[in-house]
């Protein structure tokens, strides 16, 4: 069984419910990058880039470490491995729903084609 | 991949879209008004609605599904230890769309928002459900698991009874 830790799930969700993070992880996934780079692909100043960094940083999503002046950022730990058996098993329930929903609808449609049938003779 | 086409348009795609927000979507073979069907005569309903898994008996599915109506699902093998889940359906388009509230859990309800858009004879099927908080969301995706451990648990004890006789 998978451990959950609540905080870490809520940290990474949190990261990843933004579409310039989602984006900052898309372009460090490519290669690493410095804070000043990433600004300027998203077109945001370096105090708000810091920021969205800075949460990617607290779920474990993104590392940084300063070099001289500059500070570059790369692909953390954060493997992901928790949010996606979280979205797993919400997925394996209404798998189970909706292969039993086709069958419902198979029948559905078993019973219109008779009715058709019936009406053409 | 040829053979996991067919597959794969059916397969079911879970997204946490934000912190409150989970979105589920899956194609079906039939046209929208089938779909519909399925999702709102209680007797084709019970037939799917509760997965063979999960080991729960519906013991009872009312449903008046139009724009102010009203549901309740009531589980349980046990007569004096039941499970109900009610709610309203704030809205209802046949062959569209479907909105309703999950109101058992007090203020961590949800409201679900399906929606059916049939495209050359199938139907895409998106259904979204939104939390008030996010911990709400992170309870309920747990909420199902316990379930599941309870039901099993109950089952186990059955079984041993049934072996001890």
């Amino acid at each position: 069984m998978v451990q959950y830790s609540p905080e870490r799930l809520n940290a990474s969700f949190a990261a990843l419910a933004d579409a310039t993070r989602r984006g900052v992880l898309d372009e460090l996934a490519r290669g690493d990058a410095s804070i000043t780079a990433l600004a300027g692909k998203f077109g945001m100043t370096l105090t708000g880039m810091k920021k969205h960094v800075g949460v990617l940083e607290l779920a474990g999503l993104v590392t940084t470490e300063k070099v001289g002046r500059v500070r570059t950022c790369r692909i953390g730990p954060g493997r992901l491995e928790e949010e996606m058996e979280w979205i797993a098993r919400y997925r394996r329930v209404w798998d189970a729903r909706f292969e039993a929903l086709d069958g419902v609808i198979d029948e559905l449609k078993r019973e219109e084609k008779a009715r058709g049938r019936r009406k053409r003779k | 991949m040829a053979a996991g086409n067919e597959s794969d348009a059916r397969r079911t795609t879970v997204q946490r879209k934000s912190e409150r927000e989970v979105v589920v979507t899956r194609t079906f073979d039939a046209p929208a008004r089938l779909v519909f069907e399925a999702w709102s005569r209680p007797e084709l309903f019970r037939k799917w609605w509760v997965p063979r898994s999960m080991g729960m008996t519906l013991r009872s599915c009312e449903m008046d599904v139009r724009t102010g109506g009203g549901y309740r699902l009531v589980f349980g093998d046990d007569p004096a230890n039941t499970m109900a889940f009610f709610g309203k359906y704030l809205e209802v388009v046949p062959n569209e769309r479907i909105v309703w509230t999950n109101e058992e859990g007090g203020d961590g309800g949800s409201v679900t928002t399906v929606t059916f858009e049939e495209r050359d004879g199938r139907t895409l099927l998106v259904l979204s459900e939104l939390y008030p908080t996010k911990e709400a969301l992170d309870a309920a995706g747990t909420g199902a698991q316990d379930a599941m451990h309870e039901t099993f648990g109950q089952l186990d004890e059955l079984l041993a009874e049934l072996a001890a006789r």
